[in-house]
């Protein structure tokens, strides 16, 4: 098993694929071609996997109903849906089925319903249907007032982006492939092999998978391409506290009217509450700062969707750039000549759509010369559960009893113990910053923000780094 | 999820927090003979906030003034010496019925039936998200909470330039202990029009946190001044001290109303929530009050507790207490009986020479002037003995600045 962080890459023969991205799709990818007797490599800028707009999402394992219908992403996303779900019941990535609303706030709204419940269905969707204003607040309580119905759309779950990105990395690496982080593509020398110029030296590629999101234009036009360009689109999320969490049963999904996008309530696996996101479109690839006109804007919009929510404490703001390109579609490329495929333009259903996509992507590097002879399953994987509808150690009297470690509470709010966080500073993939192992374990990631634990966990941390 | 394999125990009075509220409180009631007291403590060791705060000025006369630290131990030791049972690492995580906590610990799961169950579980401080200060989040930001443990606990490094936001005694506690740590700071914040000098420190006043810069690591904090001038005060650290918010999540799970001023668990003079059996003492009523404050809420509240495990009866709720703004809350928050100990008042704006009135149903039941003056950081401590005039079939008491 290889990662690394730092130094020199290794040297040796090229590798026969490497992917550049290893956020959720990057990482799917790698997973996929690990099944292969080849030589994979995953790099990534960052210094841990999914720390671009994986990790930024609205954590929704998605439908698809809303796709532009006939698209790459209906028939990904659809196709994605079905594989992730299987892959995280069997990889103990957390998912709660607990549906979606798409809540009419005025007329136009309303009368923009029966649109979509259609569009559901040329997307291969069938159990959306329309639901009068009494039976909305029937199944949500605590809506503010002015609802005059809603798109029932009962299959929109809630997952866990950063497990599952962890898994499919972790699954990568113990299948031969290696990661490289804190590697970032200067220029690409195309040729056979492809050389890329890194941050941490050069590096040899027989074939090359650009999974950059925010910067896959940039790595495109190293091979020459100019298909698109990333616009970042900023979107700003506030979380608040669990006790919020008996608010809200279902993803609350803004429907689209002509002043645009509205912002959805969402529960998150975490027993959160999730409100946002902004869409502000940008010109800085870095800008993932929140803003005070932004945090207005959601509270505005919040206390519209469900007042209660406005009075309880709020564990995070943050916000996440997504890669738009103007295009209403994914920009997945195939450039067989050069043994080149671009996954660009994967906007926020590329969490639910990843295995598809990896797969997709797996076939047109096969025509593109890529032998796929020798395939093998790869070893199943069981992730530490980070959602509060499973099993957590801290209420497990087995695991206690096995290992007094996971009885030992040492995040208080998220209820983490050190059992937990040993264990994921000791994984195949461990974290390279306290936030990294916040994301593998939820640690100060609740409403204190580290003022009991977080000295403790830093301690933690500081104690196993190499 | 269903439970498994939880044992099952009893006590009579069951304390939830090693505090000094929760210590005194459990020190007084074995030695009253109160049966099997047991305090729960989540962290390692017993003691509570002092044990984090290295500054001196804990104790009461004849006491000697004690560093914090000595402070915890000397109330822990209290705690044990009286019989009463004090057990770290032990987490309430929920409740399994009106009196019935369950537990985790590295022993396992416990389910713990009480007679008695008293919320002593403090309070925090609200962390930079909470008060939605924009920007990016990079690592350097810290509550106090983070930076005392930090420092005096782990002895980790903590940065080079630091800007403390607020200026009330934990802010200059907290300036201390950075520069104990060999960090510079570099500025205080508040938002307050004044704020008393600390040597070597700029204090900005009348100012707010605007914005966090950078990313990998903080490199300053953007500050706007009430007359709209703005800067950037290069920083890899800054310590949101202050804003206290009672840990209160133990007593919501139970379903126990909070005060919407305090956001700790509604209380009568005699520290009964509105669930019969459940008490709440200490910074879980109000947020961050000194240690004997806390200790003499613990030790007031023990004669409740006897009297209930006697067998009184648990009163109905007698009227409210309100607050007209400035002021931000009072506790307790209702009035069942005659108070024994002075309410605590604060104020969100400094007042000089405040006068307080107390008034129910348009009748006048108290009014005095304060020689100190109201602060957003202190409360005032208003005499019990008027209490007695309230009428329990009246409606609100309420309490007001002039």
């Amino acid at each position: 098993m290889t990662l690394t962080r730092r130094g020199p890459l290794p040297g040796g023969a090229p590798y026969d694929v490497t992917v550049v991205g290893a956020g959720v799709v990057g990482s799917a990818i790698a997973r996929e071609l690990s099944r292969l007797p080849l030589r994979i490599a995953l790099i990534d800028a960052c210094d841990d996997v999914g720390n671009g707009t994986s990790k930024a999402n609205t954590a929704i394992l998605h439908t698809g109903f809303d796709a532009v219908p006939g698209s790459l992403e209906s028939r990904l996303v659809r196709d994605g849906q079905r594989l992730l779900a299987a892959y995280a019941a069997d990889t103990g990535i957390p998912v709660e089925p607990v549906g979606a609303l798409l809540v009419a706030w005025n007329e136009e709204q309303l009368a923009a319903l029966p649109g979509l419940a259609d569009k559901a269905v040329r997307n291969g969707y069938r159990s959306a249907r329309i639901l009068p204003a009494h039976e909305v607040r029937a199944r949500e309580p605590e809506l503010g007032p002015g609802v005059l119905g809603a798109l029932d759309v009962p299959d929109e779950s809630l997952i866990c982006p950063w497990t599952t990105t962890l898994a499919y990395a972790t699954q990568a690496v113990r299948a031969g492939v290696d990661l490289h982080l804190n590697c970032p593509v200067r220029s690409v020398a195309p040729g056979e092999p492809h050389t890329l110029a890194t941050g941490r030296g050069p590096l040899r590629t027989r074939h090359l998978v650009n999974a950059a999101g925010l910067y896959a234009d940039e790595i495109d036009r190293f091979l020459g391409h100019t298909d698109f360009t990333v616009t970042p689109r900023r979107g700003q999320l506030i979380v608040f506290d669990e006790l919020a969490r008996g608010l809200v049963r279902h993803i609350l999904l803004p429907v689209p009217d002509a002043r645009g996008k509205g912002v959805l309530v969402t529960p998150t696996v975490y027993g959160n509450v999730m409100l946002g996101p902004t869409a502000e479109d940008l010109d800085d690839r870095t800008a993932t700062g929140s803003t005070a006109d932004g945090l207005a804007l959601l509270r505005e919009k919040g206390r519209r969707i469900l007042p209660a929510l406005l009075d309880e404490e709020v564990t995070a703001v943050y916000a996440g750039l997504r890669a738009a390109t103007g295009q209403d579609d994914y920009a997945v490329r195939a450039h067989p000549a050069q043994r080149y495929v671009t996954v660009g333009g994967i906007r926020s259903t590329g969490l639910t759509a990843s295995m598809a996509i990896a797969a997709h992507v797996v076939g047109l590097l096969a025509e593109a010369g890529l032998p796929l002879t020798g395939a093998r399953d790869p070893e199943p994987v069981r992730m530490p559960n980070l959602g509060e509808a499973f099993p957590r150690p801290y209420r497990d009297a087995a695991m206690i009893a096995a290992d007094p470690e996971y009885g030992r509470i040492v995040c208080h709010c998220e209820r983490v113990t050190r059992g937990e966080i040993r264990d994921a500073l000791a994984a195949t993939v461990p974290p390279a910053s306290p936030d990294g192992l916040r994301r593998r374990t939820r640690a100060r990631g609740g409403r204190c923000q580290g003022f009991h634990c977080g000295a403790a966990v830093r301690a933690l941390f500081e104690e196993a780094r190499p | 999820m269903t439970p498994v394999n939880r044992t099952d125990a009893h006590a009579d009075v069951l304390v939830v927090g090693a505090g000094p509220a929760g210590l005194a409180l459990a020190a007084r009631l074995a030695r009253a003979g109160a049966g099997r007291v047991e305090v729960l403590e989540r962290e390692p060791e017993p003691g509570g906030m002092p044990r984090h705060l290295h500054h001196g000025g804990f104790g009461r006369a004849p006491l000697p003034w004690l560093r914090g630290p000595a402070y915890a131990r000397r109330w822990a030791r209290a705690a044990a010496a009286a019989g009463a049972a004090v057990r770290t690492g032990v987490t309430a995580t929920g409740w399994a019925g009106p009196l019935r906590l369950e537990t985790t610990s590295p022993a396992g799961l416990e389910r713990i039936t009480a007679r008695a169950v008293v919320l002593a579980t403090g309070a925090r401080e609200r962390p930079r998200s909470a008060r939605l200060v924009p920007g990016s989040r990079p690592p350097g930001v810290l509550t106090t909470g983070e930076l005392f443990r930090s420092v005096h606990e782990y002895g980790l490094p903590i940065g080079r330039r630091a800007v403390v936001v607020g200026a009330e005694p934990v802010a200059r506690h907290a300036a201390a202990t950075l520069r104990q740590a060999g960090t510079d700071v570099v500025a205080m914040v508040t938002e307050q029009p004044r704020a008393a000098a600390v040597p070597g420190i700029p204090v900005l006043t009348a100012t707010t946190v605007g914005e966090l810069h950078g990313r990998g690591r903080l490199t300053g904090v953007a500050v706007r001044h009430r007359d709209g001038r703005t800067g950037l005060l290069a920083c890899d650290t800054v310590v949101f001290t202050g804003d206290w918010i009672p840990d209160h999540e133990l007593a919501r799970r139970g379903g126990i109303p909070l005060d919407p001023g305090t956001r700790g668990p509604c209380v009568d003079a005699a520290f009964r929530t509105a669930a019969p059996g459940v008490f709440a003492v200490g910074n879980a009523l109000h947020g961050i009050e000194s240690a004997a404050t806390a200790v003499g809420e613990g030790e007031a509240a023990a004669a409740s507790v006897l009297a209930h495990l006697a067998g009184a009866p648990w009163p109905e709720a007698g009227p409210p207490l309100h607050v007209r703004a400035p002021l931000l809350w009072v506790t307790p928050h209702r009035i069942t009986g005659i108070a024994r100990r002075p309410l605590l008042l604060r104020s969100a704006e400094a007042v000089t020479a405040p006068v307080v009135t107390a008034a129910q149903d348009g009748r006048t039941l108290w009014r005095r002037r304060f020689p100190v003056p109201a602060s957003p950081s202190r409360s005032l401590r208003l005499p019990p003995h008027w209490t007695a005039r309230v009428d329990h079939a009246g409606g609100p008491v309420v309490l007001a600045l002039g």
